[in-house]
């Protein structure tokens, strides 16, 4: 891989880092609070590739300055070759072994130090296409079904809820309610809580919200689990509202045997999906 | 013997693009060209090529990917800046002089000094490179190379918030992490020998001026770590998107079989050392001890470590190095889960 090579991978990669974190690209894969780092990261990069050019352009200048014009002067892409043009592909090859080990084999071979960077490198590529190119989903119903529920009790217990009208609910505060104040708050009132629709293995339908912890490799639903009243199609990943009301009505995660409570469902609407896909409000 | 030579200049300046004009011409396509045609293809294949990716096991995969090199880039480049600041603008007698001339002093000196790298382990395999090529014994860049990513701030504080009701893990993750570290410091000092590690290779920048040998710096090591950071979370993608996470219920019943579960789970899944606390706390139906086991080899040791230390120090070294460091955390966790536990 060549120095110019690096320099288009390099603003590339730069580029790509800046637009995820300058659009809401980057809420599907990483926490809200990453994002002042991704777009420092994707500034240097672009200024390590533009600080390559100029110094590569400077030093092309004071070669030619010094009257010892670069050869290839027409190869004003490659303005570098100052060696025997047919010692490039060995350059980074294992020493022979009589070479005495330590940094000073190289002291003979004053050129030998123009090695250029592993092919591993070429693979930086691939995240950038799947970034700009697909943009991968958030974290959906098939990674919160193949993970076990998070629900964890919260050590500081639960707070009073307004006393009347609906209760609008985020899915982690129904179902912690739900299982461990024993659904006390919660009987009898109407509750309105919104996730992602998911299916378990038999079509068993479930209210899903993802949280991160650090990033969507480590995603981790919350799982309610939905009974009465649905709609006759249940489609994956869509986002719904459900209204309905608490049921005592258990059942234990199959991954993990965390408990998921039920929500006795009355109605559901379509809703949009939130900005942030991953409900930041709870474990950090 | 404390502090090894640096290597000699190499004269002239940086000419790092050394492609040849046969080299560009003939028998390979030069790599911008090669780059703009893949880009190319890839547009044009737009719509089979999204077809193939809408599978549901696709899209994880993908997001997994993608999530993680996202995440980790910015410490990358965090470390990146920090190693290049190493290499250009301390002089190697500031590291003489900070650590003990002993080897055997500056192991722990170092493996404390890993407090004050505010990273995950992305960040420490290019320090601990710069330290290496800036004359530190060996043995203490390593020291600090496996204890910064478990015994900072940051990590601790993540720690303390995933585990609540559990206090003490904190203490033992600081306590066992820094052990293994210290430990393998001084096993590097009496066992290893100086071939097995390459010299972290790179041109020098001497001669050059210290803004051209900053960049050329931070360019060498984005490329070479960032390539290997990109086959770690192809594997760590492939694991959590096929892999059914119900395969370790199994393996928790057993409190042996659970530690050496959760440690080969650390090392294959190669999560962030600021996340695995969490992980850790999720795996509620696996002891302490062996979650413990998970905290301390996940930060020194895994598939995207082992890539990006293979790339930095050559594959004699981590050959030796991270089985090494593998069933040494393993040992140490164990004994200190037991006690503190």
């Amino acid at each position: 891989m060549n120095r110019h090579a690096q320099t288009v991978v390099l603003l590339l990669t730069g580029g790509a880092l800046l637009h995820a974190g300058s659009t809401d690209l980057y809420l599907r894969y990483v926490k809200a609070g990453l994002q002042p780092l991704l777009i420092g990261a994707g500034v240097v990069l672009i200024a390590a590739a533009v600080a390559t050019l100029w110094y590569e352009r400077r030093a092309t200048r004071s070669r030619q300055e010094d009257g010892a014009p670069a050869p290839e002067r027409n190869e004003a892409h490659a303005p570098d070759h100052t060696a025997e043009p047919d010692r490039a592909p060995e350059t980074d090859r294992t020493p022979a072994p009589d070479h005495a080990p330590g940094p000073d084999r190289h002291a003979p071979h004053p050129d030998r130090h123009a090695h250029r960077e592993p092919r591993v490198a070429w693979l930086l590529v691939l995240p950038l296409l799947a970034l700009v190119l697909v943009a991968p989903p958030a974290a959906g119903s098939y990674t919160a079904m193949r993970t076990g529920s998070a629900l964890q009790e919260q050590p500081w217990g639960y707070p009073k809820l307004p006393a009347d009208g609906p209760l609008k609910l985020s899915v982690a505060d129904y179902a912690g309610r739900a299982v461990y104040d024993k659904g006390r708050a919660l009987a009898g009132r109407q509750i309105k809580v919104a996730g992602f629709l998911a299916l378990d293995g038999h079509g068993a339908p479930y209210l899903v919200r993802m949280a991160l912890n650090c990033c969507a490799a480590d995603a981790q639903p919350v799982k309610i689990g939905l009974t009465g009243e649905l709609p006759p199609v249940l489609q994956p990943d869509s986002w719904i509202e459900v209204t309905g009301t608490y049921t005592p009505k258990r059942t234990k995660d199959p991954v993990n045997g965390t408990a998921v409570p039920y929500l006795s469902v009355a109605s559901t609407r379509p809703v949009k999906a939130p900005q942030d896909p991953y409900d930041e409000a709870w474990n950090g | 013997m404390a502090i090894t030579k640096e290597a000699p200049d190499r004269p002239g300046p940086d000419t790092d693009a050394g492609a040849s004009p046969q080299d560009s011409r003939g028998r390979h396509l030069n790599s911008p060209l090669l780059l703009t045609m893949l880009l190319v293809l890839a547009v044009a294949a737009q719509g089979p090529l999204r077809r193939v990716l809408a599978a549901p096991v696709t899209q994880s995969w993908m997001t997994v990917f993608v999530a993680v090199v996202v995440q980790a880039l910015p410490f990358l480049v965090l470390g990146v800046l920090l190693s290049a600041v190493i290499a250009v603008y301390v002089p190697p007698s500031f590291f003489a002089r900070a650590l003990p001339k002993r080897p055997a002093l500056a192991v722990p000196a170092a493996g404390m000094a890993g407090v004050v790298l505010p990273g995950c382990e992305c960040a420490s395999v290019p320090v601990a490179g710069a330290l290496v090529r800036r004359g530190v014994t060996p043995a203490a860049a390593l020291a600090f190379l496996l204890s910064a990513p478990a015994i900072n701030p940051i990590v601790l504080t993540a720690t303390a918030v995933a585990f609540p009701g559990n206090p003490e893990m904190v203490l033992a993750r600081f306590v066992a992490s820094l052990l293994v570290a210290c430990a393998m410091g001084w096993l590097w000092q009496r066992l290893g020998r100086g071939e097995w590690m390459r010299p972290p290779e790179r041109p020098s920048y001497e001669g050059l001026g210290k803004g051209a040998a900053f960049w050329g710096s931070v360019r060498h090591d984005v490329m070479h770590a960032g390539g290997f950071l990109v086959v770690g979370a192809m594997a760590a993608a492939t694991l959590k998107a096929v892999v059914p996470a119900s395969w370790l219920n199994a393996a928790a019943d057993n409190p042996l079989v659970a530690i050496l579960a959760l440690a080969v789970l650390a090392v294959l899944l190669s999560i962030c050392s600021e996340a695995d606390a969490f992980v850790a706390a999720s795996l509620t139906q696996f002891s302490l001890t062996s979650r413990l086991a998970f905290l301390v080899v996940g930060p020194m040791i895994d598939l995207k470590l082992f890539a990006m230390q293979t790339a930095t120090f050559g594959r004699a070294f981590a050959l030796r190095f991270a089985p090494a460091t593998f069933a040494l955390a393993i040992l140490v966790s164990a004994l200190v889960g037991t006690v503190l536990l």
